[in-house]
């Protein structure tokens, strides 16, 4: 009798450990530094209070030129639209954890399409100096308790050019205040610590049209299309991407195993589809949107850029997604590459082919579960409760309002 | 992503990357108004100077005579930043108060080691390939394929057991070889049966043991004929030799019949492992000969027809079976081929056997099949086409989106009834015959030949003059190509003499 017991008992946990087996090896679950933090719902962790600006602040810039929904840095308008519509979004301040300035800082285009970012710091000086003045809530913190979507170059530094960001330094009155950019560079003076880094706006409907069958063979070993030079402000390079994309065209220009080249092929979806490792090296800034397609197409990505902060980096495990290539390394990078073992390469490929991980890099319209817009507010969620210091005594002022460039405190 | 920095003038970079090297700079800049720091203005304005004289910057001249070693790698502003924090590091201990900073990790924007400004270009001093490297590559590669085939390509894939009549011939090694490659490429296991006519040769034997794959090779006591009609039904014969072989050794998988000149695309292989019992697909006729009739281009263009015929599968609006597209022989009624080595065009049956798919245990004398398959043993080689295979040929299964997709081309080409070729394609023994060639650039010293070689022995003049009439004062190049092609020229020539002995 109690040979059968024990015979049935064996037999169930053999049944029950096949089945765990059988599960689909097609993908693994992403546990991010905090557990699986990519899943999370945000839905009543926080409350965001979300400002009416007069829509010369949004609605009128965006009239002006709507090449800004579809540019690198329209996740400030999408952000705004999300947030309007969301479950998160309170109609009452005082129970408003965060609030949203739904400024559009970035929808100043030259005619070929690049932001202009003079005008922005003063912008966003008028947009606070209006809220401030219009509700108690900015003195009650001086900004502390506020975020904004900053999603240009160098975040709030406002320039496209490194060394005068770096000069301006992040706007002084945004100092206390959350931003979420793009930009992420450790030791660098326009990320703040607490910033929240977000990927780059890609188009997820140009992305999924141009999908391929599954099984269609990867066949290229490392692929990349870009520039390696910028002639325009760099003929000579060394200063653009500090002279790691100039170094890996020169090394590697005779490889076969590497398919780069500066052309624009309309198969540009198609073929990173087709290659294990992609690219992403900086450029004038470290970011790209290239990690963005990568990671949607299931290219490993080899991210190439020093000290850089990806996005939402507390909670994908970028290490174990991608490759990091010191620029230093870049005349190696292909013993680098080949001697990665085939088994983290397949382990690398399965994280990247969970459609969770998919989400999170992408901006949707309507927005989904799991999409950048829900990471955006769990990391805002991660940073709750608030502090009791950032609360200031009545009449305490410690930004400065008049620090900076002059041209900046000019009204607009 | 940048508007052009010429804006930006030559000092005020330079100004911005003293700046950036760190406060340490900024703060130290009240105490010295180092040598350093002049000296470096005196060179940097000289530079410019001589810059403007010479057309292009100075300073990368100098940077690269200075640098040692072959790597390239020095920032730009290096030498100053070494000459600060040499003086910084000699004043700190003796003055740890006031109002020079602690260069500590407690400032952020100073332990970047990411520096602005100009980088060198690392280039290492050998960019090439490495080939070691290159294989390592490659392994990952074919890793990942078979990973992705794994995941998301057929699930539990059958063996394959491919049929192919054969016989020996001028242009067999040629077909064969076609196939040979096709079939070492298909990534599912394979069985390759080789019926040939004739009775087992080494030729073909030896051609097929240079695949690699599993070859079962039988004889069938019969010639090969000269006439087309009589060519086809002998394979018909064959090809049912084949079936009885993996009856006999009871083989499990997908047959396909594999005739030589055709020509399989590998989705083929991949689509038939989708077939339940009989499947078919599409077949692409290539039926044109170099000799066709000007009436019947004329007929053609008539019809408005000028796509290639497929034989296979039709099927209706929901996707079943409702019939044949056949070839239409009406147009070259008369014209067609009837020997083998007719000029004509050589016409495909009704329906070819390389269109059809055969699931292995319908072929088998005991186990589950349907009762609509025929037992071919009671079958006697006058089988017009492959459904007579079936009782009932509703059963056949359109694969390849309902016959949509053409996956394999069907073609008959062959040589001469009289062409002959070195067994198995190896010169042995050496030429005998070799033609000196006459007026050409080189000096009068014959070709050379396999150190074996006999001496040369001349042939018969009318052949030389042909050759020659060609080689008129042509270019190099020219010329060189026909000295190749009357060597071969020579070679078959020969080869008639040698078999002829």
């Amino acid at each position: 009798m109690r040979k059968w017991f024990w015979g049935f008992l064996f037999i169930a946990f053999g049944f029950v450990c096949s089945i765990a087996a059988e599960r689909n090896p097609r993908t693994e679950r992403i546990s991010g530094s905090a557990g699986d933090v990519l899943e999370d719902d945000p839905v009543g962790r926080l409350k965001v209070y979300v400002y009416e600006l007069p829509s010369k602040y949004n609605k009128k810039i965006l009239q002006k030129d709507p090449r800004c929904l579809s540019h690198m840095f329209a996740a400030e308008i999408y952000m705004h639209r999300f947030l309007l519509s969301s479950p998160v979004r309170t109609l009452n301040p005082e129970e408003a954890d965060w609030f949203y300035t739904p400024i559009y800082a970035t929808c100043d285009l030259t005619p070929t399409g690049l932001p202009l970012p003079f005008k922005s710091p003063r912008m966003v000086r008028s947009a606070i100096q209006l809220i401030s003045s219009s509700w108690p809530y900015w003195n009650r913190t001086e900004g502390a308790d506020h975020f904004f979507v900053v999603p240009h170059d160098f975040g709030a530094c406002f320039h496209y050019q490194e060394e005068k960001a770096i000069e301006r330094g992040i706007l002084p009155i945004l100092q206390r205040a959350t931003l979420v950019q793009t930009f992420g560079q450790r030791n660098h003076v326009c990320l703040n610590e607490g910033s929240i880094t977000i990927p780059p706006y890609a188009p997820p409907q140009k992305m999924q049209a141009r999908q391929i069958p599954l099984d269609t063979p990867r066949s290229i070993f490392v692929y990349f299309r870009g520039l390696f030079y910028d002639v325009n402000n760099d003929p000579e390079g060394g200063y653009y991407a500090r002279g790691a994309r100039a170094a890996v065209w020169e090394n590697f220009k005779n490889n076969p195993l590497f398919d780069i080249s500066t052309e624009h092929p309309t198969t540009y979806y198609e073929d990173m589809q087709r290659a294990i490792f992609c690219l992403c090296p900086l450029g004038w800034a470290p970011w790209s949107p290239r990690l963005v397609e990568a990671v949607v197409f299931g290219c490993i990505p080899v991210i190439i850029a020093d000290d850089i902060v990806l996005p939402f980096a507390d909670a994908i495990p970028w290490e174990e997604i991608g490759v990091f290539v010191a620029e230093e390394d870049v005349p190696k990078l292909d013993t680098i590459l080949t001697s990665i073992p085939p088994e983290v390469i397949l382990r690398k490929q399965r994280l990247l082919a969970n459609p969770s991980m998919k989400r999170a890099m992408l901006f949707p319209q309507p927005a989904l579960p799991g999409d950048a817009f829900h990471q955006i507010l769990n990391g805002l969620a991660r940073k709750l409760p608030h502090q009791k210091s950032i609360y200031l005594k009545p009449g305490e002022k410690i930004l400065n309002w008049t620090a900076g460039p002059v041209g900046d405190l000019k009204p607009w | 992503m940048k508007l052009s920095a010429l804006q930006q003038s030559y000092l005020g970079r330079r100004s911005n990357s003293f700046r950036s090297s760190g406060p340490l700079d900024s703060s130290s800049d009240g105490a010295f108004k180092s040598p350093a720091a002049v000296f470096w203005l005196v060179l940097h304005g000289l530079s410019c100077l001589i810059s403007l004289l010479l057309g292009f910057r100075f300073s990368r001249l100098v940077f690269l005579l200075l640098s040692t070693s072959s790597t390239y790698t020095s920032p730009f502003h290096s030498p100053t930043e070494l000459a600060k924090t040499l003086d910084i590091r000699s004043v700190i201990p003796a003055d740890p108060v006031g109002n020079v900073p602690l260069p500590f990790p407690n400032k952020t924007a100073t332990n970047s080691r990411v520096v602005v400004g100009r980088h060198g270009i690392r280039i290492r001093p050998w960019p090439h390939p490495n080939p070691v490297e290159v294989m390592k590559a490659h392994r990952i590669i074919e890793r990942v394929q078979t990973e992705q085939r794994l995941q998301f390509g057929v699930k539990d894939p059958r063996k394959i057991i491919v049929v192919t009549p054969t016989y020996v011939r001028t242009f067999q090694s040629l077909h064969l070889t076609g196939v040979m490659h096709s079939l070492m490429l298909v990534p599912y296991d394979l069985v390759w049966i080789v019926v040939e006519a004739g009775g087992v040769s080494n030729e073909t034997a030896s051609l097929i043991a240079k695949s690699g794959l599993r070859t079962i090779h039988v004889g069938f006591n019969q010639r090969m004929p000269n006439s087309w009609d009589g060519r086809h039904k002998l394979e018909t014969k064959m090809r049912l030799r084949g079936l009885r072989i993996v009856r006999e050794k009871k083989l499990d998988g997908i047959v396909i019949f594999a005739d030589d000149s055709n020509m399989h695309s590998m989705e083929l292989f991949d689509e038939i492992q989708n077939v339940k019992w009989f499947g078919a697909v599409s077949v692409g006729i290539l039926a044109s000969s170099a000799n066709i009739d000007e009436t019947v281009v004329e007929k053609r263009g008539e019809e408005e027809n000028p796509r290639m015929p497929v034989q296979g599968p039709a099927c209706n609006v929901s996707n079943m079976l409702a019939g044949w597209h056949t070839f239409n022989t009406l147009p070259f009624a008369g014209k067609t081929a009837v020997y083998i080595d007719d000029r004509a065009t050589v016409l495909p049956r009704k329906l070819e056997w390389s269109g059809f798919i055969l699931n292995s245990s319908l072929l088998w004398k005991d186990g589950d099949k349907p009762e609509w398959m025929k037992d071919i043993d009671t079958l006697d080689g006058d089988i017009e086409s492959p459904l007579d295979l079936v009782k009932d040929p509703s059963v056949v299964e359109p694969l390849g989106s309902c016959g949509r997709r053409v996956l394999l081309w069907w073609l008959r080409v062959e040589a001469r009834a009289d062409s002959k070729f070195p067994p198995r394609w190896i010169i042995d023994p050496p030429l005998e015959i070799t033609v000196p060639s006459k007026r050409t650039p080189w000096p009068d010293t014959p070709p050379e030949l396999p150190s074996h070689e006999k001496p040369v022995i001349r042939i018969q003049e009318p052949i030389i003059k042909h050759t020659t009439k060609t080689r008129t004062s042509r270019s190099k190049r020219r010329s060189k190509r026909k000295h190749d092609e009357t060597r071969t020229d020579r070679g078959t020539t020969g080869f008639d003499k040698t078999l002829q002995n």
